[in-house]
């Protein structure tokens, strides 16, 4: 087994107290003293910290000086629109595989002179790799190896921050900026992975824990663990890859498809030209074998990852599976998500979860299952 | 008081011994959100899955710690499964049962055993 790499926060979180798993290659924080339940809740009444220094940040600058051509090599190997994002703007998008498949869901911003990308921490590597193989010609790219990344979520996240960064209280969700603190250079984006308002915050390695500290020293925020930052996303129908969306999952049956402009869709100016165009555009246009859906227990019970799911109380073919399941803590119930034939995925429709060899009922339900607070 | 590898605590009261998790496992399991329970009236084998218990994280199952039948269990964790986090050791019981043989508590670790065990 190779060593767990460790974060810039990696003092930081025994500091708080955190215990630590090893989640994608790093040793990471799953939960604080606290607990799960109380994180999830502070996040969504006041603010959460959470270190993602584990994910990938990628710079893709254009050989040519021209940003089209880095947005177009871009528009290459994700089914988005990039020559369509203005400059200070980020959208999120998805690597695709020839067959359609999602490789990786990633953030990726006009940052003027060059692109700026966020990819999960597991499939990183390989995204660098995917890059290099299919937009090295056009643009230089660099993984940025010196830098942390840290969230700052929830409804006192813009409080917060601006007593560090004022100017982030005028930015609105999706807007990134480059902004100068007493912690060096913030390479700031108004998003995030909770369902809340809040931000990430790209931070020169060595002072992050200087940051992440000035921060937590504001009662309103509190550091939040990988337990709670999984509860809060789902409760946002927010996708988690690996899990929910993988290399054999398209992006119509994940319900994504409100990601794909209109310009890369059949008759756009920009049609297609993407990896697995062919079943995308088709599933666009004529709908996919089954979809992600929400999945509302009826009882207590928790449908945990793989659940499978069937129609009947009886039958022994199952219709699909859940692909993420907990509790959520501020809807104070069973949630989760799962793929079912397109024909059953609607509102309301009744099937079953089998846990532990019992059929339990579930409602499909609309994702999100908790409405986004973004500042739009 | 008796207690297991699985952590579990025993109360020995009359003919039976009543059942619950310690205060160690409660803390490693995290906020409870699940607990199921076995009916009333239920025989049991040693190490059975008689119960199930979930936190944010994870679902453990509960066994049985001795052979015997189970006479009563406790509705009120099954109702608020966070009071296994409050007081695991004292209201947040999880079953009553009657064992075949009472003598086979002799068999479980005492609590300074069970403070080694858990280091």
């Amino acid at each position: 087994m190779t060593e767990l790499k460790r974060t810039d926060l990696f003092d930081l979180h025994h500091e708080l107290g955190a215990r630590m798993v090893p989640f994608a290659g790093y040793e990471m924080p799953v939960q604080y003293p606290a607990g799960v339940m109380r994180e999830h809740r502070h996040t969504r009444e006041k603010a959460g910290l959470f270190d993602v220094g584990h994910m990938g940040q990628i710079i893709l600058k254009p050989r040519s000086g021209h940003l089209e051509d880095a947005a177009a090599a871009l528009e290459r190997v994700v089914p988005v629109s990039v020559l369509g994002l203005k400059e200070g703007r980020q959208r999120y998008g998805f690597f695709t595989n020839d067959d359609g498949g999602i490789l990786d869901d990633l953030m990726f911003a006009n940052r003027g002179d060059h692109l700026f990308l966020v990819v999960n921490a597991a499939n990183k590597q390989a995204d660098l790799a995917h890059l290099l193989t299919h937009l090295g010609d056009e643009c230089e790219i660099e993984m940025v190896e010196k830098r942390a990344l840290i969230a700052l979520q929830g409804p006192e996240a813009e409080t917060a921050l601006a007593r560090i960064a004022s100017d982030v209280a005028s930015m609105r969700f999706m807007d990134v900026a480059v902004i100068s603190s007493d912690f060096g250079e913030l390479w700031i984006s108004r998003s995030g992975y909770t369902g809340e308002d809040g931000f990430e915050i790209s931070v020169e390695g060595p002072r992050a824990a200087d940051l992440a500290r000035a921060l937590l020293a504001d009662p309103a925020v509190a550091p939040i663990g990988l337990g709670a930052r999984d509860s809060l996303r789902l409760e946002a129908g927010l996708c988690l890859h690996g899990h929910d969306i993988d290399a054999t999952t398209s992006p119509v049956e994940a319900s994504l498809e409100w990601a794909i402009q209109k310009v890369r869709r059949k008759g756009g100016a920009r049609e297609g030209g993407f990896p697995g165009a062919t079943r995308i555009l088709g599933e666009i246009e004529n709908g996919a074998p089954r979809r992600r859906v929400g999945i509302l227990p009826e009882g207590r019970a928790p449908m945990r990852e793989g659940t499978p799911l069937f129609a009947e109380t009886d039958g022994n073919t199952p219709i699909g599976h859940v692909t993420s399941g907990g509790f959520g803590p501020s809807l104070g119930r069973p949630l989760a998500m799962g793929y079912v034939p397109a024909e059953l995925a609607r509102e309301g429709i009744r099937l079953f979860g089998e846990v532990r060899s019992r059929r339990l009922p579930a409602t499909i339900t609309g994702l999100p299952f908790r409405a986004a607070t973004y500042k739009r | 008081m008796k207690y297991t590898e699985e952590h579990e605590w025993l109360r020995p009261e009359g003919d039976s011994v009543v059942v619950g998790i310690t205060r160690h496992a409660a803390e490693q399991l995290g906020d409870v959100v699940f607990v199921e329970l076995p009916e009333p009236g239920t025989t049991i084998s040693k190490d059975d899955e008689v119960a199930v218990i979930e936190s944010v994280k994870a679902a453990s199952d509960i066994l049985a710690p001795m052979d015997g039948e189970i006479v009563e269990v406790n509705e009120a964790i099954v109702e608020e499964p966070g009071k296994v986090n409050d007081d695991p050791e004292g209201e947040a019981w999880f079953f009553r049962m009657k064992p075949a043989d009472m003598s086979a508590l002799d068999d479980f670790m005492d609590e300074a055993a069970y403070r080694e065990f858990i280091g």
